[in-house]
């Protein structure tokens, strides 16, 4: 007979017990895909893949014009998403307090900010890939800077939000104008953490897959324009992976290699520089 | 007189400019905030113009019809839509306890030193991009599950009544049962952070008037942490359950693409954003705009998820500004 006592201590163990299982269970999963990436990505990495194209069906070759392509998407994505979020939380932050037209931004940016990937694919193949009649580079890193806009906005919104009241006062008490107080003195308190949300913005598309099929899809070739479909590493490992051929396999995993240390040294480097302004 | 004239106008000339680029910056920033509500609008009214010609041609039937077929023109949704319920829930089944487990060893259990690194480690798993799980989901859990514990579940709960229908399957690996699984792994460091972040902030007092009165720790993580953060967890819940929704590589890899009907989760299925990817590079015509009736589909779901997902996250966050005044 257990008594009252006893059991509820039972029951204690057993679900911390339970919590300790599941979070090892979480860490084992993590480990199983880092080792499996690593070791089939380290044993294709080779210097081709740094300086041959893609190959043709059941060819060895390398990766550089995905390499390049993706770099392209990339830098141009962020280029047009980072005004676009940087503005629009500056607006939420500086400007726009809790009205009724900040709240609405505020969510439905959150809404975007988990919104399926594949479905801004989508919408920028009807407004762009459709009527052009091709696929493209623009249309692909379009695509990915409507992926970075809310990255960016909240990042940016809740940075400014950091910045003490009084450093505007102070500003504004000695004559500047406020958008002279926002960039001077807001901007230049707040722009480690605004860097930060640049850097999880490019980290999060670097790896997307899903709206470069329908707009950047891919390029077998050397291409450096971005009127033209062009090559770029998540679409390649999508086609690649899933093709019968082993050498084209094995590029994949290279790719995915290649792709996942980027993402990785950008997201520790932002958790990092996220964690200097709080111990200044 | 002439030079005080001169002066005050130089004033009122530089104040003016001031006050000038003050609108242009708070109208261009007021412009891109707008521009945020524009590319949702503009997202479903473009999506739903292209999808029109399938609607127009099936209407509600496309909601419930199973039929998939490129030679008749024919398109029904209801397996893709099956598919990404049916995988969503396996993700949240898997997903959730793990989540709240981690949760709670990380805010209550876990020494100081250990809570970092862990945690860390989990917000790794979401770091890591979708199609990676992909390739790992096809090459290696897959075969792995198909050997090991998809042939015992079959044989221990495959002969039940009623729910040994659903334990059955070729032995391929690839499957619904497996796409369920692997997005129930992609969603545990969103929804593990979102509940961690809500465990921390229970205040002390709270925790410690428990502990005095001589709860145990679970006591004190299932009628005081868990109570006080209802709101929270289930928008942390939501969340995950809008990103399993939406997910589109990874299941891509590990579904199997099949678009025929099954009772048996061990069989290879599709979901919506599965078959999106899968066939838009060779669709046309009204294969293509059925498809783009998925993608109109899928947002308008997961729309309605996340918006209840931070509806409750919200409420979470009033009812604690609420008790701080």
């Amino acid at each position: 007979m257990i008594s009252k006592f006893q059991k509820r201590k039972l029951v204690n163990y057993f679900n911390l017990s339970a919590s300790i299982l599941v979070t090892v269970f979480g860490l084992i999963m993590l480990a199983w895909i880092m080792t499996v990436l690593f070791g089939k990505g380290f044993e294709h990495i080779n210097w081709a893949v740094f300086t041959e194209m893609t190959p043709p069906p059941g060819a060895a070759g390398g990766l550089i014009n995905a390499i390049v392509g993706t770099l392209l998407i990339t830098f141009f994505a962020v280029l047009i998403g980072t005004p676009v979020g940087v503005l629009a939380g500056t607006y939420l932050a500086e400007f726009g307090g809790k009205g009724r037209f900040s709240s609405s931004v505020r969510f439905i940016n959150d809404v975007l900010l988990s919104a399926p990937s594949i479905v801004v694919g989508v919408f920028v193949y009807a407004i762009l890939v459709k009527p052009q009649g091709h696929f493209s580079g623009w249309a692909g890193a379009i695509a990915l800077s409507i992926l970075v806009i809310p990255v960016v906005l909240r990042t940016t919104e809740d940075m400014l939000k950091l910045v003490p009241v009084q450093m505007r006062e102070a500003a504004a008490a000695l004559g500047a104008p406020r958008y002279k107080v926002t960039i001077d003195i807001v901007y230049k308190a707040a722009l480690s953490g605004m860097f930060t949300g640049l850097l999880l913005a490019t980290a999060r598309i670097m790896g997307e897959t899903a709206p470069l099929l329908f707009t950047g899809l891919n390029n077998q070739f050397w291409s450096l324009d971005m009127n033209q479909p062009m090559a770029n590493m998540p679409v390649v490992i999508y086609q690649y992976a899933l093709s019968p051929y082993e050498d084209w396999q094995n590029l994949a995993w290279a790719a995915a290699l290649l792709i996942t240390i980027s993402v990785l040294v950008m997201n520790i480097i932002a958790r990092y520089s996220l964690k200097q302004p709080s111990s200044r | 007189m002439s030079t005080t004239e001169k002066d005050i106008n130089v004033r009122l000339h530089t104040q003016s400019a001031g006050v000038i680029w003050d609108k242009v910056f708070k109208g261009t920033s007021f412009a891109f905030a707008a521009m945020v509500l524009i590319v949702m609008l503009a997202i479903m009214v473009m999506l739903f113009k292209e999808a029109w010609p399938t609607f127009a041609q099936f209407g509600f039937s496309f909601f419930y019809t199973s039929e998939w077929d490129f030679a008749g023109n024919k398109y029904g949704a209801l397996v893709p839509i099956i598919g990404t319920l049916i995988t969503s829930l396996i993700a949240l089944l898997v997903g959730v306890p793990v989540s709240f487990g981690i949760a709670i060893f990380i805010s209550v259990m876990a020494p100081s030193w250990l809570k970092r690194p862990v945690g860390i480690a989990i917000e790794l798993l979401a770091a890591v991009p979708s199609i990676i799980y992909g390739m790992w989901g096809l090459f290696y859990f897959a075969p792995w599950f198909a050997n090991t514990v998809q042939p015992f579940m079959t044989d221990n709960l495959g002969g039940l009544p009623f729910i040994g229908q659903f334990f059955q399957g070729p032995p391929i690996g690839v499957s619904i049962f497996t796409a369920g699984f692997v997005l129930g792994i992609m969603i545990i460091p969103f929804i593990a952070s979102i509940m961690r972040d809500m465990f921390d902030v229970v205040p002390t007092a709270l925790k410690e008037s428990a502990y005095a009165m001589g709860s145990t720790t679970w006591e004190v993580v299932w009628k005081v942490i868990l109570p006080y953060t209802k709101a929270g967890v289930i928008g942390g819940v939501m969340l995950g359950l809008g990103r399993a929704m939406g997910e589109t590589m990874a299941v891509a890899f590990v579904v199997g693409n099949s678009l025929e009907l099954n009772t048996g989760l061990f069989y290879p299925g599709a979901t919506i954003a599965s078959t999106m990817a899968n066939e838009f590079n060779e669709a046309s015509g009204l294969h293509m705009s059925s498809l783009i009736a998925l993608g109109f589909m899928l947002f308008v779901i997961t729309f309605l998820v996340l918006s209840l997902a931070k509806w409750f996250l919200l409420r979470l966050e009033k009812s604690q500004q609420g008790d701080e005044t």
